[in-house]
């Protein structure tokens, strides 16, 4: 291990690392709102909107983001629709983490009986404060383990932005093994790198999970 | 003469071809205690449920104080402030501690200042022997304790009319009588309710009239003395007869 | 009319060669769950052993495994085992150990929660009417942990075709690099051909993908 190349390149995974949370972290919160509104249109069961909603979460679910990043970066462009790698990161993130979180909420939304609902409409309460007070708070703590291992799905899933060449830390390491030969240090950084971003997020997630399950609802 | 709470005309609630209620008529005086028994599928449940809006009706109409009670009426959070209900299964809101799925509603609903509404709580919880849990949650109260926050949580709302569906029936036997406890003290204080229950005995205690409910129709509708004592119908003889046992100890036989 | 480069398609052999590709990522995926299934409910079952330190080594490799992105694990053993053991792993050969690594890791995963999750009552019950270990085992506790099983290893291989799109990085000439050539083959004659191509492959993917989600789903729903 030639820890003199490390220290020199250090600084260039710490850029390219930066510019995977940047994009994931982005990334990650359109394909909540994306959820968030695909979980809400089928809880409702709106119509229209609800089969598009279905056609959408297949497509995206059944598809590899790599795919639909070289959909969205180099076929777009040809029907006039251009947009650079950085967008191209987040909208392919938010397309494919839509359909993961909106399945994330719709079964927490499932799994709270109806009849809590009731109980709170009888005691007067609107059906937007049974959603705001009783329905969402219970379905919100059931998502979290989904919605947590969605989160580390979508940043692990960020690799593959080098091929759309963002200079993320694949595209780095890459570079390095092509260029200096240095294999052994270059993935060295990249799995020290991964392991930074994505360890403390693994580490939340089961102590989030814990937590709900000692709080044990239900029952 | 005591006016007239809560009066339900030619209800008739069907789910798809399955009639549940078939002309049901029924008037409920203020202070009265109503306890309705019957056969389970005749509907007492869903009578329950469309007076509070729950399930929308085909026919006929509920009148709360002259008020019409459907799913879509325009004030209908409003009439269920005045109606309180409690299900069989407690359905306690798990995420909140017993004080805040008491005071929930009070606050967000009746927007009444929240000191005010946590002394009544308080005090509401005192009465019914649970005071020391106000801070706990649902899942750490045993089937009673949370039937009685239950109650606690719809008292706190004023309602004229309280609606207590099968509230015992899912409980362990030893439970059972803390519930109806305070049930008989809230009937005690001249509360309006609407009781269904299996427990006779109870009913024999706390009614002013026992309903009987059978196929979707009131069938008896009598001072519980006489419903008890001198069924007039043979549905009701029949319903009570299952509550009796025969002796049967071959070795007491002669 | 919009040229949607649909035509390059047509062109000679150009469809054939985009299935040819797509077999390809298929192949390799396949090759991987014949052989990750079988040693990935070993792994499963022996992480419900009480045993601490193999379950402290297992949990290590599945652990890493599973938080490391695939493309990591790609590079490491594409790049990685040339420069360390000096092998010159061809890029069909290092996807498929990695998906085996993988595949076993989130397999055995699978399979440890499957028999985790079938209630403690259910071994007692099966006792308490005289059933010996195995009985225990063989009519009740596997028919039920299979059943929990079954859909979603299915997933897993749906999660495993669509990794398969990663291999292109690694230099395997599959759907996504036939396309690339494609592509630029016919730079001049369809500038456009990155849309029709592009959508095509997308569409592959679906088609390959799709049937075996609803699958899974109608066993899932079927057996819960």
């Amino acid at each position: 291990m030639n820890w003199d190349f490390i220290m020199r390149y250090l600084p260039m995974y710490q850029k390219a690392a930066i510019l995977t949370v940047k994009i994931g972290a982005l990334g990650i919160v359109f394909a909540i709102i994306v959820g968030l509104i695909c979980a809400t249109i089928q809880y409702y069961k709106v119509p229209v909107l609800r089969t598009i909603v279905a056609v959408y979460i297949e497509l995206s679910r059944n598809t590899p983001l790599l795919v639909q990043l070289f959909f969205i970066y180099y076929g777009l462009p040809k029907v006039g629709i251009s947009i650079d790698a950085n967008t191209c990161g987040v909208a392919g993130l938010a397309f494919l983490g839509g359909s993961y979180m909106a399945e994330a909420f719709r079964s927490g939304l499932e799994t709270i009986e109806p009849i809590q609902e009731e109980s709170a409409l009888s005691l007067g309460m609107s059906n937007y404060q049974a959603m705001r007070y009783v329905i969402l708070p219970q379905a919100v703590s059931i998502s979290i383990p989904a919605f947590m291992a969605n989160v580390i799905f979508l940043l692990k899933e960020t690799s593959v932005f080098s091929a759309i060449s963002l200079m993320d830390l694949m595209f780095t390491a890459k570079d390095l093994i092509g260029v200096y030969y240095k294999t052994t240090e270059s993935l060295f950084l990249l799995v020290v790198f991964y392991l930074i971003i994505l360890l403390p997020v693994s580490i939340l997630g089961s102590l989030l999970e814990r937590r709900l399950r000692y709080a044990g609802f239900g029952a | 003469m005591e006016k007239e709470l809560l009066t339900i005309e030619h209800l008739k609630k069907s789910f798809g071809d399955n009639v549940i209620l078939d002309d049901v008529n029924l008037t409920v005086k203020q202070g009265e205690v109503i306890v309705i028994i019957g056969p389970s599928g005749c509907g007492k449940s869903t009578l329950l449920r469309c007076i509070n809006a729950l399930e929308p009706i085909q026919e006929g109409q509920i009148l709360l104080d002259g008020e019409k009670i459907e799913p879509k009426s325009k004030n209908l959070t409003q009439l269920r402030q005045k109606i309180g209900m409690v299900f069989q299964s407690y359905e306690l809101f798990p995420h909140l501690s017993v004080l805040d799925n008491i005071m929930l509603a009070p606050i967000k609903v009746q927007k009444r200042p929240k000191d005010e509404v946590k002394e009544e709580a308080l005090a509401l919880l005192e009465r019914v022997g649970l005071a020391e849990k106000a801070k706990s949650y649902p899942r750490e109260l045993s089937g009673g304790q949370k039937q009685r926050v239950a109650i606690v949580r719809a008292l706190c709302m004023h309602p004229e009319i309280l609606l207590f569906d099968e509230v015992t029936a899912a409980l362990d036997p030893e439970m059972v009588r803390e519930v109806l406890d305070v049930m008989l003290n809230l009937a005690a204080q001249g509360r309006t309710m609407l009781i269904v229950t299996h427990e006779m005995q109870f009913a024999k205690a706390v009614a002013d009239r026992v309903i009987f409910l059978d196929n979707g129709n009131i069938v008896e509708d009598a001072a519980p003395d006489e419903f008890f004592n001198h069924p007039k119908t043979s549905r009701a003889k029949q319903f009570l007869n299952m509550f009796a046992f025969d002796d049967v100890k071959p070795h007491e036989k002669v | 009319m919009l040229d949607l480069g649909l035509d390059v398609l047509l062109k000679g052999n150009n469809m054939i060669r985009l299935l040819q590709g797509l077999w390809v990522a298929l192949w390799i995926s396949l090759v991987s769950v014949i052989i990750s299934m079988p040693l990935g409910i070993l792994l499963g079952i022996v992480m419900t052993w009480k045993n601490k330190v193999t379950k402290a080594i297992l949990r290590i490799y599945l652990e890493f495994i599973r938080i490391m992105p695939q493309l990591v694990l790609l590079f490491i053993v594409y790049f990685g085992t040339t420069r360390i053991f000096g092998w010159e792993l061809s890029g069909e050969t290092a996807s498929i150990i990695v998906f085996v690594l993988w595949g076993t890791a989130e397999m055995s995963d699978l399979v440890r929660g499957a028999l985790v999750s079938i209630p403690k009552h259910q071994y007692e019950c099966s006792e308490a009417l005289g059933m010996s270990m195995a009985q225990t085992y063989r009519y009740i506790i596997i028919p039920q942990a299979v059943r929990r099983l079954i859909p979603l290893s299915i997933n897993l291989i749906t999660r495993m075709i669509k990794t398969t799109s990663l291999i292109l990085m690694i230099g395997v000439v599959e759907v996504l690099k036939v396309s690339q050539q494609i592509i630029e083959a016919n730079r001049m004659s369809s500038p456009n051909a990155a849309f029709g191509i592009y959508l095509t492959v997308f569409i592959l993917y679906f088609i390959a993908c799709w049937p075996i989600s609803m699958l899974a789903r109608y066993l899932e729903k079927k057996w819960r």
